[in-house]
């Protein structure tokens, strides 16, 4: 009976803790608005987040493009053959990539290289004393910290998703024609044809809600963690937050993905 | 000298990702820039099923046009499609609008046939000869119930 | 040393209590700071002197009382109003906290970029002014990881004195340090108040630094402000409190074994 008493509390704690925190992480949201709306602006430290999650980024975006790439002609290829519709391998490879998988994938990329970076660095500063420091010398850091990473996650994710696209359907291109022999015409006028305008924009609406949430939740994760339960100041509540952020931030990434192609 | 390297490389990933996404919208989405000058022509179909706005319009095989809106004429029961035709494609006045299927099961789009007529469609003006959707379940019971779904 | 009036009070808090949870931090705090002296809070970890100085800085919002701090009160002040007031101060942390994606004249120069609309020659010029008050020029470009704990502090020290604030807080100034590095310190923060004439608020618990640098002692223990007065105030006191913190007795002597053994084991 007390067991009982006790699962159900725990539920109720984490009910609380998970809506504590979407309430922070929402106001961080509303924050880096006001912060936004209210000169003076520095571009630089935007630039510089930009330089680490994205350029910084390339590289491993372009190997898991062309990979997925790969991968998707090969599958859809197999699954084309049977029916004999190999024409239709190009537009297979480029909707499943443009419409899906490649904002899904390139989120979750960032989310492991710039996410998890994010999230420790933060949380390193609060328990160094580095945000109070901060705040003490009447910089926001709001502004200072978190409104660069934000915008710096709007509007690299985008530029990353649309490079991934373009090498994965290379990658594509690669195993279809060159491997399999598909007629190349066929590949590229089959992808012309099916992709629309509203496929290319979809997956850019895509990346631009996955690149401020990914962004956001890391941040919040970090800079609040000595208001969670679990972030015990130390090494350990950076680690616990880092691991915290990696989860639920490919969790929103996944579950707002389905939101979005539902409301569509 | 680091803060430079940082200003040119980020510059650099701005510009890539630009050119991709430029690549994709334009070369692959088919959005143009500016919009290919054309007239819209309306018709009336029975049933159009399946048919999308933004389809696509062929005559011969080639796209001439997309569907620009579809409409519901509540007084007929019919269905009215407006059709944008790119110009210097000359639509007749009996020329045939049908509603076609790419395969088997693939998108539908209309099929512009060509009239024998010399006067042209201009802006604003009606197809009159139009063919409807072919309801592939229809065609499947017709042909195993024998006529018992005649319409 | 004594001369000075009640109109000239840098800080002045009243009543102040802060819960956190069940728990009482801080047990109603009246403490008056004055212009132009080194107020030192003195007590063990634990009695609530780190809680005291985030109240002031107005990191922690306090449940109840009022805190004035140059004729703002920090207690139920706005954000901006908050801010304002934070300009005239400058916080010197335990740990340096220097920011460590910069070097060391990046940390310093921060707040004259986001506060002034100084050039970079004079930004520059200021920065090295205060790196040589800390002795710490020949360490302008290095990372913060490249510090030893001695000129992380001094570090702080010069970024906290950049804008030459009015006031400035120095949370445990010599923990952590060997003797002579931790003597270097308290001759620095005494030049400050003569030379600069700064109101100067130091947070500690070594007793050596203390009385070589207070001109007033605040003590504090389990979240009460239990003595204030000046240093001769402080020695003379009668209260066996104090007198256990300045012998530096064991905090508990266990007398009663029996008693003490049931309330390790639980009353088995």
């Amino acid at each position: 009976m007390s067991s009982l008493a006790k699962n159900i509390e725990n539920l109720g704690a984490f009910c609380l803790n998970a809506l504590e925190q979407t309430g922070r992480t929402f106001n961080m949201l509303l924050q880096v608005i006001w912060e936004l709306l209210h000169p003076p602006y520095r571009f630089y430290p935007i630039v510089r987040q930009m330089y680490f999650i994205g350029a910084r980024s390339l590289t491993l975006i372009i190997v898991s493009g062309i990979t997925i790439g790969m991968v998707l002609g090969l599958q859809f290829y197999n699954i084309l053959q049977r029916f004999g519709s190999v024409e239709l391998l190009g537009a297979g490879v480029a909707l499943g990539v443009i419409r899906e998988l490649g904002p899904v994938m390139t989120a979750l990329m960032v989310v492991g290289r710039a996410g998890s970076s994010i999230t420790a660095e933060l949380g390193i500063m609060r328990i160094t004393e580095q945000v109070d420091a901060l705040e003490c010398m009447a910089i926001s850091p709001d502004k200072f910290l978190i409104a660069p990473k934000v915008i710096a996650g709007l509007l690299s994710v985008p530029l990353l998703t649309m490079v991934f696209d373009f090498v994965a359907l290379f990658g594509g291109y690669f195993v279809g024609v060159k491997m399999f022999g598909v007629a190349e015409g066929s590949y590229w006028n089959g992808m012309i044809d099916a992709v629309e305008w509203q496929d290319v924009r979809l997956g850019l609406e895509k990346s631009i809600v996955f690149g401020v949430l990914v962004t956001l939740i890391c941040c919040s994760r970090g800079f609040y963690m000595h208001l969670t339960k679990a972030g015990s100041q130390g090494a350990e509540g950076v680690s616990s937050a880092t691991t915290d952020a990696v989860v639920l931030s490919s969790i929103a990434v996944l579950f707002s993905d389905f939101l979005i192609g539902a409301l569509a | 000298m680091n803060k430079i390297n940082v200003q040119l490389i980020t510059g650099l990933f701005v510009m890539l990702g630009i050119a991709a996404f430029t690549y994709q919208a334009v070369t692959i989405g088919g959005a143009s820039i500016r919009e290919v000058p054309g007239y819209t022509l309306t018709a009336r179909f029975d049933s159009i099923s399946g048919l999308r706005k933004g389809g696509i319009i062929e005559a011969a095989g080639v796209r001439v046009g997309t569907i620009s809106s579809i409409k519901f004429d509540p007084d007929n029961y019919k269905a009215i499609v407006n059709l944008r035709i790119n110009d210097g494609v000359p639509v007749q006045q009996d020329a045939i609008a049908s509603v076609r299927t790419q395969g088997i099961i693939g998108e539908k789009y209309i099929k512009l046939s060509a009239g024998g007529f010399p006067d042209l469609l201009t802006e604003g003006m009606e197809i009159h000869e139009t063919e409807s959707a072919v309801s592939l379940e229809e065609l499947v019971s017709k042909y195993i119930f024998d006529g018992g779904t005649k319409k | 040393m004594s001369g000075n009036t009640t109109t000239d009070k840098a800080i002045t808090i009243r009543n102040l209590v802060v819960d956190y949870g069940p728990r009482r931090i801080l047990n109603g705090i009246n403490l008056e700071i004055p212009n132009g002296q080194i107020m030192v809070i003195m007590g063990q970890s634990g009695a609530g002197k780190s809680t005291l100085l985030r109240c002031i800085l107005g990191l922690k919002k306090p449940t109840s009382g009022s805190i004035h701090m140059l004729g703002t009160d920090i207690a139920t002040a706005s954000r901006t109003d908050i801010y304002k007031a934070r300009k005239q101060i400058g916080v010197a942390f335990q740990g340096g906290a220097l920011f460590s994606s910069m070097t060391v004249a990046e940390n310093i120069q921060l707040a004259l970029h986001e506060h002034t609309n100084l050039d970079e020659k004079t930004i520059q010029i200021m920065t090295r002014i205060k790196l040589d008050m800390v002795n710490m020029l020949e360490a302008e470009n290095l990372m913060p990881s490249e510090l030893s704990g001695g000129m992380a502090k001094r570090a702080a020290l010069a970024r906290a004195i950049i804008m030459d604030p009015k006031l400035l807080f120095f949370d445990e100034p010599s923990s952590g340090l060997d003797p002579s590095t931790a003597a270097e310190l308290d001759q620095l923060i005494l030049t400050l108040k003569k030379g600069m004439g700064m109101t100067i608020v130091v947070v500690t618990h070594e007793l050596d630094s203390i009385f070589k640098i207070a001109d007033h002692i605040a003590v504090m223990k389990d979240g009460n402000l239990i003595e204030t007065g000046t240093p001769q105030q402080i020695i003379a006191s009668t209260n066996p409190e104090i007198q256990g913190m300045l012998n530096r007795k064991p905090r508990e002597t266990i007398v009663d074994t029996d008693a003490h053994l049931r309330r390790l084991t639980g009353g088995f």
